[in-house]
């Protein structure tokens, strides 16, 4: 029944995206493969040469490295940790019945659709700005000192905006996976005497478990490459206080136009996310399969 | 009586969730209150909430004075052009994979997702030099090839997940009676394939207007979009925060209330399907 014409025409209609998306992947990385191994400066055309590991020997030993792996990680476990925690509580308490459910949703949600460039600016201006801030304005009301804070704690302040943007759809997934769970299961245990505490922990958390499990290997894959809020809010510093991984190969590579050298992280960036995303791709399988 | 304590319960929770989501909005709304402020009043050591002289002055100025308008252009032509170029290549592919599935379909989908894992620093160099080298940086043109294959696995998967819930049987049917692949698409397939592929093309509109890594390095002033844009309001124009917030509302508003609409299928796009 499924003819020969048909699994030609199926062919046919799967060929360009599946042409294109090869391109896309294996073009550009085969690229920065090649171009890691050479010694290539933007500023310095013609002296490209062959120089085996050299960037790499390079890319480790730069001091900023340490710092900029120990950033990244920071970053992405500092928001994991306030995205999921909060993102459970908020879950749970938007599961209740209450009034006006669906515009509380709305106003959680919200943030999730600000683009990047604009969240950092509001809170880096309109927030947290130590003169003309808010947060400076009631500090000052309650006879405190105003708080520098992308001065003092720059990367804590770049956790907390992220973190306020990814909040939303953490609780979103958990909430949607609320939702599936057993409500006369619930009620069987509340008839037998379980308190609300014992009902979290043994049939809420289990069931969260999957969709926590998403969450956190999705938000790691975006977290690796937050930019724009580190661009538009410290520009990475002071000195490397705010530096990340993604943010220290656009400076090798955009700023000092050493290509070998932002080649050479670009592949470091590349197998940290591999790391990452075997794990993820493995749970998306077996749903695949269910 | 255990009326009256779930009423009462329900107005804790009810007190509790709006305070909440208050806080976590509030940043947005304060953006839109300054937007209406004047400069002096933006800045004030003692910020009002509500009661200050109300203006449209900011809106007026931003859609004057800069350029505003041909960024917010920028970002239109770049989020629907990748959008609908992508949903042109996508849904043959996602049609061909849920209705005649091969041995190497779910191969082909994990392939497809993995292209979207690697980490868009991972191939900077190689795309700038490529836009460089054909005149396709500072380009509507450059951003929407990119954006396009940035965005195409998701497109791909969200409309296999949802065409995979359009019943073969219908398919079968038509063919029994006849129909031509062509007329199998076009009168069977294509209705019911409708509000899935709105659902796609609203989620990719979203992700392709907040886009934030690649239209800030391949574009400067010609075709940069507002993403790039507001981020050059970081240097010290940046100060004038009522003029600010007037640009930011117009730039996130139209995507808020596109987002409002779109929840459900957020999640599902998101998570490519492992939570539905």
């Amino acid at each position: 029944m499924a003819t020969q014409a048909s699994q030609t025409a199926s062919r046919l209609m799967l060929s360009p995206a599946v042409l294109l998306l090869f391109l896309w992947m294996i073009v550009p990385l085969g690229m920065t493969i090649y171009f890691s191994f050479l010694r290539f400066n933007l500023l310095m055309p013609g002296t490209e040469a062959f120089t085996g590991f050299e960037n790499y020997v390079y890319f480790f030993t730069d001091p900023a490295f340490w710092p900029a792996l120990a950033n990244t990680l920071t970053l992405v476990l500092g928001v994991l940790v306030i995205t999921v925690i909060g993102g459970v509580a908020l879950a749970v308490l938007l599961d209740q019945p209450m009034w006006g459910q669906g515009i509380v949703r709305v106003l959680v949600i919200a943030p999730f659709f600000v683009m990047p460039s604009v969240s950092a600016l509001v809170w880096k201006n309109m927030l947290m700005n130590p003169v003309n801030g808010l947060f400076a304005a009631f500090a000052r009301g309650l006879g405190l000192e105003p708080f520098d804070f992308f001065a003092d704690a720059p990367l804590a302040s770049i956790i907390v905006i992220v973190a306020w943007q990814w909040l939303p759809f953490a609780t979103l997934i958990l909430l949607t996976a609320m939702q599936s769970l057993d409500r006369e299961q619930m009620e069987a245990a509340e008839m037998d005497g379980a308190g609300p505490f014992w009902r979290f922990l043994h049939l809420t958390v289990p069931h969260l478990t999957r969709a926590t499990t998403v969450v956190v290997l999705i938000q790691t894959i975006f977290l690796l490459s937050v930019f724009a809020e580190i661009l538009v809010t410290t520009n990475g510093g002071p000195g490397t206080a705010s530096t990340t991984l993604t943010f220290l190969v656009y400076m090798q590579s955009m700023l000092q136009f050493d290509v070998g050298l932002g080649s050479a992280g670009g592949i470091v960036a590349v197998i940290l996310a591999n790391i990452v995303a075997i794990f993820l791709m493995r749970m998306i399988g077996r749903n695949l399969e269910a | 009586m255990s009326r009256a304590v779930s009423t009462r319960r329900k107005a804790v929770v009810t007190a509790l969730a709006w305070g909440v989501g208050l806080v976590i909005f509030f940043p947005i709304l304060w953006t839109v209150l300054t937007s209406f402020k004047t400069e002096g009043e933006a800045i004030n050591a003692h910020p009002s909430f509500l009661f200050f002289d109300w203006t449209l002055e900011n809106y007026h100025t931003v859609n004057e004075r800069s350029d505003y308008l041909a960024h917010f252009w920028n970002s239109v032509v770049i989020a629907l052009g990748s959008t609908l170029i992508g949903l042109l290549i996508a849904i043959p592919a996602a049609w061909s994979m849920a209705f005649v599935p091969g041995k190497r379909t779910k191969d082909l989908l994990m392939w497809m997702l993995s292209t979207k894992m690697m980490p868009a620093v991972g191939v900077l160099v190689p795309i700038y030099l490529l836009a460089r080298d054909t005149g396709l940086l500072d380009s509507k043109t450059g951003l929407v090839i990119v954006l396009t294959l940035v965005n195409l696995p998701i497109i791909v998967w969200m409309l296999y997940t949802y065409f995979k819930e359009i019943p073969g049987e219908i398919l079968e049917a038509a063919r029994m009676d006849g129909a031509s692949l062509g007329s199998e698409i076009l009168y069977v397939l294509t209705p019911m394939a409708v509000p899935g592929i709105a659902s796609t093309l609203l989620l990719n509109v979203i992700l392709a207007w907040n886009e934030s890594f690649w239209t800030l390095n391949l574009t400067a002033a010609n075709s940069a979009p507002l993403t790039a844009f507001i981020a050059s309001y970081s240097s010290p124009e940046g100060l004038f925060y009522a003029k600010l917030s007037a640009a930011s509302t117009m730039a996130i508003a139209p995507i808020l209330i596109l987002g409002w609409f779109s929840q459900k299928q957020l999640v599902r796009g998101l998570t490519f399907g492992a939570v539905k």
